[in-house]
């Protein structure tokens, strides 16, 4: 009897106690690891080209313009005291903030007007609202400067037929720098009207309801209903339009080169210019990487208080 | 120790010489080539040429039992130099390359030497031009050759009527073809006396246009100008010499030039000048015969009067732009022989004879004793009209950013350093001096 029940908690201990094959098995079918698998692919995708090319490009700012030796920070302290950088640098802040402004002043104008058409019509303007947006950016910039052309210009044709001014779009400097951030905007705004619209239709319309009863005008509204509650899509929005917009390339390359005299240069063609045309790899990526001390901070910002906001609700 | 130091220096001496031997050996065709060869080459503007050249290279392919493939790669938007970066960069891709003025100079470590080759072509034809050298002979070492398709130079490109009409100057009667009076050229054909004639034809409507941006064709116009009048950015030995009285009688005769011209050069493209002067509001551009060639197909009585000649003399010479292609052959080919050879082949006379022609003669080879294709004096309207184009005077050809250290040179050409400098005195209003103190700022980094 003893015997039998020795050996019947034998069996019971070796049960508890799977082996190592079936614990290999138990941790591959525990939810942290089966969560892990499935986010592989992604993270494989980010490691390969977030992460890889990102400590890549720190590492090629490193060194010198043979690439032969490590000159730690030389590049940047070498751009810090070119004039020609900090020309770059004021206007891609200037590029990237006045058009990410715009998009958004026009993207929440455009929400609202699309909002408030009857259910039936919206789909036809959400659609239409999107074209510049599907458009890949560097074909559509091309039709931009058609109409820019600097000697045959569309627009400059239509305005000389109603008695306008010629106006230099990409010669002159003022100009120039207006045509990239129009275009910019253009393409851009669709993604704010269609985020902030998204954002809208979530609002509930009892707060709406409530704020009326309570005598709130219609700008009353719009201040303490409307804004607090798009706050976070707002600058979430916002945040990720500026890293798009700072990193912009093709509408500057396509429609200025950069000209006139270096002034619509970005971050990205200057990098490119030197980088590439130039054979400077490092000093190339020397210039993509002061974008992201700039980036950094604005993420740490918006992100906090997104963060802080939702703790709050 | 001394012993081991002894073997150590025994080996890379022993290993050096070989070396030198490999680059010194000459030229020898091999017995017979085979694999693959990939070929990266200029996409050539002129309709028909590259199918010559993919017909030639077939030929070749099937006579040598190499399979050859050919990707015609264009310029527009820097395709082809983005595309070299990143096949020099990855250590893949094709076996030959179609490099652009200064991208032997930036790739010149991955590129094979192919000193042999150049002695065997200058034993049977003569030597390169100058040029050719500056831009693909680094540290006593050819890394390139001069691809017969794609290099092209830049000479002045005036309507004959408006010229006769407007400035009193019969072009033809001036830069004839045949014989030429070099002396009367000499004596009329100044940029004193040609700001004369734009500011004439300025006031009839039809400016003199050319770019003045970042663009390649701004380089080829504006360095050659400044060169003219004595003013060098950089010396040969690398100094920097931008600050001088030429560079301030260049910058001075800008302004008054670009009075005359049409305010939109500043943003005009490579092919901002060929619209100019095919709508027939222009009268004078700087370009090879590609405007002409559209001209004739889209505008062709604008082309009948289009004449391609000399560019004016400053008071330190005559020069004209370039624009070169040079073929390398990259290092991390596995197949360096028969690109070798393929090479070799290509750049024999008949075969460059042919090419030329198949473009109309836009190509032209940096190698003088090519220079006797009769292409040049047969295409028309109106008849002769390239006979100039190869240059029959005493022009000479340069690369703008010449005579500084190519390195320098490159960045001075690809960062448009000459134009911006101009840029900033005529259209921003900059005085001579702040233009010059920027010019120094840079060029201070492009030598670091």
């Amino acid at each position: 009897m003893a015997r039998s029940t020795t050996a019947s908690s034998q069996q019971y201990l070796s049960a508890a106690k799977p082996s190592g094959y079936r614990q290999v098995l138990l941790f591959l079918n525990s939810k942290a690891m089966i969560a892990f698998f499935m986010c592989l692919p992604l993270l494989i995708l980010i490691i390969g080209l977030v992460v890889y090319p990102f400590f890549y490009a720190v590492y090629l700012s490193m060194l010198n313009k043979a690439e032969t030796e490590f000159v730690g920070l030389d590049n940047f302290f070498f751009l810090i005291h070119r004039s020609t950088f900090w020309m770059v640098f004021k206007q891609s802040l200037l590029f990237a903030l006045t058009a990410v402004f715009f998009k958004a002043l026009l993207g929440f104008i455009a929400a609202h007007l699309i909002h408030n058409v009857p259910p039936r019509g919206q789909r036809v303007w959400r659609g239409l609202s999107l074209v510049p947006w599907v458009i890949p950016p560097a074909l559509s910039t091309l039709g931009w400067w058609w109409l820019f052309d600097p000697t045959h210009s569309a627009v400059n044709w239509l305005l000389a037929e109603i008695g306008g001014p010629h106006i230099p779009w990409l010669s002159d400097v003022f100009w120039a720098r207006f045509s990239i951030i129009l275009v910019n905007v253009w393409y851009g705004a669709p993604f704010f009207l269609i985020m902030y619209l998204a954002s809208l239709k979530s609002i509930p319309e009892e707060l709406y309801d409530a704020a009326k009863v309570d005598g709130a005008s219609s700008f009353q509204r719009l201040r303490f209903v409307t804004f607090p509650m798009m706050r976070n899509i707002i600058s979430i929005t916002m945040l990720f339009s500026t890293i798009v917009t700072l990193a912009n390339f093709d509408i500057a390359r396509i429609l200025t080169q950069g000209g006139p005299r270096n002034t619509t240069h970005l971050f990205g063609t200057y990098a490119f210019k030197l980088g590439i045309e130039g054979g400077d790899v490092p000093l190339g990526a020397a210039v993509s990487l002061f974008m992201f001390p700039v980036l950094a901070v604005l993420a740490v910002f918006i992100l906090r208080d997104v963060r802080q906001r939702a703790a709050r609700v | 120790m001394a012993h081991s130091l002894s073997s150590r220096r025994r080996f890379i001496g022993t290993t050096s010489a070989l070396g030198a031997a490999a680059i010194a050996a000459p030229y020898v065709k091999s017995a017979h080539s085979a694999g693959k060869l990939a070929l990266g080459l200029w996409d050539h503007w002129v309709p028909g040429a590259n199918d010559v050249m993919a017909q030639l290279c077939e030929t070749w392919g099937q006579d040598n039992n190499v399979e050859v493939t050919v990707d015609f790669i264009t310029s527009i938007g820097f395709k082809n130099i983005t595309t070299a970066a990143a096949e020099a960069r990855a250590r893949t891709g094709h076996d030959i390359f179609s490099l652009p003025t200064w991208q032997v100079t930036i790739h010149e470590e991955s590129l094979v030497p192919v000193d042999d080759m150049v002695e065997e072509l200058a034993k049977q034809y003569g030597p390169y031009d100058e040029t050719a050298a500056y831009l693909a002979k680094h540290n006593g070492t050819w890394r390139a050759l001069v691809a017969p398709t794609g290099t092209h130079t830049y000479p002045m490109v005036s309507r004959l009527d408006y010229f006769k009409e407007h400035a009193g100057i019969d072009l033809q009667e001036l830069f004839p073809i045949g014989h030429r009076d070099q002396a009367k050229i000499d004596s009329e054909w100044t940029y004193a006396n040609f700001l004369e004639a734009a500011t004439k034809l300025n006031a009839a409507g039809h400016p003199f246009g050319n770019p003045i941006g970042p663009t390649s064709d701004s380089q080829d116009w504006i360095g050659p100008l400044f060169q003219s009048f004595g003013s060098e950015m950089v010396n040969a030995d690398g100094d920097v010499t931008v600050d001088s009285d030429a560079t301030r009688q260049a910058l001075d005769f800008m302004k008054e030039l670009t009075s005359v011209m049409p305010p939109d050069v500043y943003a005009w493209d490579d092919a901002g000048n060929n619209r100019w002067i095919i709508s027939g509001m222009g009268s004078c551009i700087q370009n090879p015969p590609s405007a002409w060639t559209v001209a004739r197909r889209d505008a062709p009585e604008v082309a009948a009067q289009l004449w391609h000649h000399d560019t004016p003399s400053g008071p330190a010479g005559r020069y004209r732009g370039t624009l070169p292609y040079l073929w390398g052959i990259w290092d991390f080919s596995e197949n360096q022989t028969a690109a070798k050879d393929l090479l070799m082949w290509l750049s024999q006379k008949e075969q460059t004879d042919t090419l030329i022609r198949a473009s109309n003669g836009y190509d032209l080879p940096l190698r003088p004793s090519f220079l006797d294709n009769t292409v040049w004096e047969s295409e028309a309207p109106p008849d002769g009209v390239i006979y100039n184009y190869p240059g029959r005077g005493n022009e000479q050809i340069i690369v703008a950013g010449y005579p500084a250290p190519p390195p320098i040179a490159a960045n001075i050409y690809t960062q448009g350093l000459i134009p911006t400098m101009v840029a900033r005195v005529t259209q921003g209003g900059e005085s001579l001096d702040d233009a010059i103190f920027w010019a120094e700022e840079e060029l201070a980094g492009y030598s670091r």
